[in-house]
């Protein structure tokens, strides 16, 4: 490679409904000014955002899709967490 | 947007080579349309294929940028520069997706750059005809990124995640630029005679090359299967093919413009146009260097390269003069 890498950012934005912010792709960017200016242009053309998170994908630290099933595992075998795993009569009503 | 990469596979990095149980494992995975992501393992020549695949796109979009942008100072309203400025806005756009679907492959975006500019890398032969006229544009949208919708519909479906994410996006905003297209060849058609005349002559050059976009014959196309069996690919090129002819003609008859193939004729039985036969010989001189445009595309392309050299060398020593002075002087988080 003849060029310095530039570096890679991710890059989230919040859209008007009010969830949080998504990720939504990466843009490379010389520091995270240039990288907010950049996620703007590339990310939110057409209105999609009121707000704009950028961070350095190297500040990423992500599960190993390998470990899914026991990473997971104590979820899968809890039923006893959710609502439907206990019975409530129907004359109860909802609740 | 342009994908006749897909018509070929690695044959350097072939499947038999690797843990059979793997691959099984793999094949499964696709087969019920769960999505490989960038972790996860797959065959060294769904890697392959995908990253020519994926780059191949995005150089597309970036040197679409120039036969559009030939015409961005000379639009003949400011409604229609505004609308030609957005869609050359979104080209580069998709260029930066695209780039970044395929950076999670493993590859970085210099590199990718590199080698198209050393002539490694192709792009679709389409941006190398080039744009004589104001309906030019009109025909461009209306007709190229009409083909580019027909292809990349089925992408979104991709079994890789971050490409069919990316096409997604792609896709939702590709039908403003068909449209914009379409509506530039109504305006020129129902102008003066000299006005469609344009439209005309702009669908007589563009028609062909267009159908040449969707990649050579189901009977030439030696290489699917392998892209079909990991759901990158889901149609043929010739399905693709005949699905854009059938919504385009009849689109074409409605602005009142005839096109350039005496053997275009309905076939009711089937409910399909059918076209006279594709010059291929044509679709090869493009894709080996030697259409109208080619030098022309190369050589601006690396000019702008080499021309923000020193935009990009400033912005990262500028970067890292700051992050010096940080580290020299710390202060409180604001």
């Amino acid at each position: 490679m003849s060029e310095t890498l530039m570096p890679l950012w991710e890059v989230f934005i919040r859209n008007r409904s009010g969830m949080p912010h998504k990720h939504c792709g990466s843009v490379h960017a010389a520091d995270a000014t240039m990288a907010l200016q950049a996620a703007r242009d590339v990310y939110t053309r057409r209105g999609e955002s009121v707000s704009i998170w950028v961070i350095p994908s190297s500040a990423i630290t992500a599960s190993d899709p390998g470990d899914k099933d026991h990473l997971f595992e104590p979820t899968a075998s809890k039923p006893y967490r959710h609502p439907t795993f206990y019975t409530v009569p129907d004359e109860v009503g909802h609740m | 947007m342009y994908t006749q990469g897909l018509n070929s596979t690695d044959a350097a990095a072939t499947a038999h080579s690797e843990d059979p149980a793997r691959l099984g494992r793999f094949q499964n995975k696709v087969d019920v349309e769960d999505k490989v992501e960038p972790n996860d393992w797959m065959p060294e020549a769904y890697r392959r294929t995908l990253v020519r695949q994926i780059s191949q796109h995005a150089h597309s979009e970036v040197i679409g940028m120039q036969p559009e942008g030939n015409w961005l100072t000379r639009a003949p309203s400011l409604r229609r520069k505004a609308g030609l400025l957005a869609k050359v806005q979104d080209e580069a756009g998709h260029g930066l997706y695209l780039y970044a679907a395929a950076e999670t492959l493993g590859i970085s975006r210099e590199e990718m750059v590199e080698q198209l500019l050393a002539g490694k890398a192709k792009y679709s032969s389409i941006f190398n005809y080039p744009t004589l006229s104001w309906a030019d544009i009109g025909a461009i949208g209306w007709l190229v990124d009409g083909a580019a919708i027909m292809n990349q519909i089925p992408l979104c479906r991709c079994s890789f995640g971050p490409y069919a994410r990316a096409m997604i996006r792609i896709c939702k905003e590709e039908s403003f630029h068909q449209r914009q297209g379409y509506e530039i060849m109504l305006t020129l058609c129902n102008g003066t005679a000299a006005q469609k005349q344009m439209a005309q002559d702009a669908l007589n050059r563009f028609w062909w090359p267009v159908l040449m976009m969707f990649g050579p014959s189901d009977k030439e196309s030696l290489h699917s299967t392998d892209t079909m069996k990991w759901k990158i690919k889901r149609f043929s090129n010739d399905d693709l093919r005949q699905k854009f002819i059938d919504a385009t003609v009849p689109q074409g008859h409605y602005l009142g413009l005839t096109f350039p193939d005496p053997d275009l004729t309905f076939d009711a039985a089937s409910g399909h146009w059918r076209t006279g036969e594709i010059d291929w010989s044509e679709f090869k001189r493009v894709l080996a260097g030697d259409g109208p445009c080619n030098r022309q595309r190369m050589h601006t392309r690396t000019t702008a390269h080499a021309d923000g050299a020193w935009v990009r060398e400033a912005a990262l020593a500028y970067a890292a003069k700051r992050a010096k002075r940080a580290d020299r002087a710390p202060q409180a988080a604001e």
